[in-house]
């Protein structure tokens, strides 16, 4: 094992360019990157992306990559964070045809993979779907009687309507999948007659949306610490096994954390 | 490879302090982010107890109330976490590395070159013994003059701060002696087996 470390290479830094951008709410957007050479990937999986201003200062951050495993490019998701050093300018200035360094993919824990099996529970929040989302892409591009052997829920926590990201595509995948089920819940400014949750995400609401314990789901929860935090532990409350509960949050600073 | 320009990018250079302080790709946060795999554990310190520990010989188990017996030593350091962020001058108290592992020879535990954590939620890291030893390492018990929160690894957390946050193993139980490196849990995830942020060693095959 420590040979194989010792002779393992670097993840390479390579160069992608920005094809299209996608604008999905008033403070998030999509880079689909043209990135030559990409190994490819696992949904839920992150890439770090490195800036470099023409005096040659230099910053990282790290995102979850939105597109699924072998689509021929990669998509980035990100969301404008209040005083963003890196996402202001990856939101507001990056243009089409434009650059940027980015190596990956990174991280082994938060993935999933139809061959993993279901059900699949995911929670998440604001731009926690990211991962999520890759999740089921992934999925809904397998054979219909993979994706049904591999029922799957997602619980996912809004401000408002108007900041869901992925809204259409998520209704879309819905709609054409008996065997998907979008829950959204709208915390700050549900619609008028908005049928659905209002709150929080609490454990009464989970242990309605989710899976009892005995079918054993995959569960995977991705938002800012608050929401992961609670959870999380109301999930392990309900009894489901601690070791089926990968989470992974979206720090203040920005970045999956 | 020569980087090249992020057309527009200016960025926001930290002062030269902290520049001096900051290892190549981190920045400075004032925040203090929370990471983990998976939920947090909440072990009652009427049940916890800690584990110096080494193949084929007995092992030293503390109680809490023996372990908060042990001398401890307040701790002022800066934090390096391999998601980019650092943190200066966090403030903790703990027990010294040297102090268990002193008390280990005493009942007959042998150091061995390298050591794994192993923690509540089946968490695991691996570092080597000189990563632990010499006033390099310490068992954490309080952050800011009060204890630990669970968030961030209380009741007790492995704080080593010289080498990314993730070998600061929250929620740590155990310490065991090992003749050869073994990676641990995000070590078999990709991530590397020493990770020193000076030398940017984040993932597996960086130098």
């Amino acid at each position: 094992m420590t040979g194989d470390v010792a002779e393992a290479r670097p993840i390479a830094w390579r160069i992608g360019t920005v094809h299209e951008i996608i604008a999905e709410t008033s403070r998030v957007r999509t880079l689909v990157l043209d990135v030559p050479g990409w190994p490819g990937h696992r949904a839920g999986q992150h890439v770090d992306v490195r800036l470099t201003a023409e005096d040659g200062y230099q910053t990282e951050r790290s995102y979850s990559i939105a597109s699924p495993p072998g689509d021929p490019r990669i998509s980035l998701t990100i969301e404008r964070l209040e005083d963003g050093e890196v996402s202001s300018y990856l939101v507001d200035e990056l243009r089409e045809g434009d650059t940027v360094e980015l190596r990956g993919p990174i991280g082994g824990h938060f993935v999933w993979s139809v061959r993993d099996g279901g059900p699949l529970m995911l929670v998440g929040g604001g731009s926690g779907i990211v991962p999520l989302m890759a999740m089921l892409r992934h999925r809904a591009s397998a054979p219909d009687g993979v994706r049904r052997a591999t029922p799957a829920r997602l619980l996912y926590s809004s401000r408002s309507w108007r900041e869901v990201i992925y809204r259409d595509e998520l209704a879309h995948l819905a709609d054409t999948d008996d065997s998907l089920r979008v829950i959204h819940t709208l915390t700050r400014e549900p619609p008028p007659s908005w049928p659905g949750y209002a709150r929080r995400i609490d454990r009464a609401m989970l242990a309605e949306v989710t899976w009892p314990a005995s079918a054993h789901p995959h569960i995977y929860v991705c938002g800012g610490t608050p929401l992961v935090e609670t959870a999380a532990k109301a999930l392990v409350e309900l009894d489901y096994e601690p070791t089926s509960i990968r989470t992974e949050r979206f720090g203040p600073t920005g970045g999956p954390a | 490879m020569t980087s090249p320009i992020s057309r527009g990018f200016r960025g926001r250079r930290p002062n030269a302090g902290a520049a001096a302080r900051l290892p190549p790709g981190q920045y400075e946060t004032h925040d203090f982010p929370v990471l983990s795999a998976g939920p947090t554990p909440h072990t009652p310190l009427a049940k916890w107890s800690f584990t110096l520990g080494a193949r084929g010989a007995p092992s030293v188990t503390w109680s809490w109330d023996e372990f908060e017996a042990l001398p401890h030593e307040t701790i002022t350091r800066d934090i390096h976490c391999v998601t980019k962020w650092s943190k200066f001058d966090t403030v903790w108290t703990g027990v010294s590395i040297d102090t268990i592992i002193a008390a280990g020879a005493e009942k007959g535990i042998a150091p061995a070159p390298y050591v794994v954590a192993v923690c509540d939620g089946g968490y695991t890291t691996n570092l080597p013994l000189a990563d632990v030893t010499g006033g390099k390492a310490w068992i954490a018990v309080g952050y800011d003059d009060k204890p630990l929160h669970p968030e961030h690894g209380g009741p007790a957390r492995l704080l080593v701060p010289h080498l990314y946050f993730w070998k600061s193993a929250k929620w740590v139980r155990e310490l065991h002696f090992r003749d050869h490196d073994e990676p641990g849990f995000w070590e078999a995830l990709g991530y590397h087996m020493r990770g020193d942020p000076w030398k940017e060693q984040r993932y597996t095959g960086d130098a």
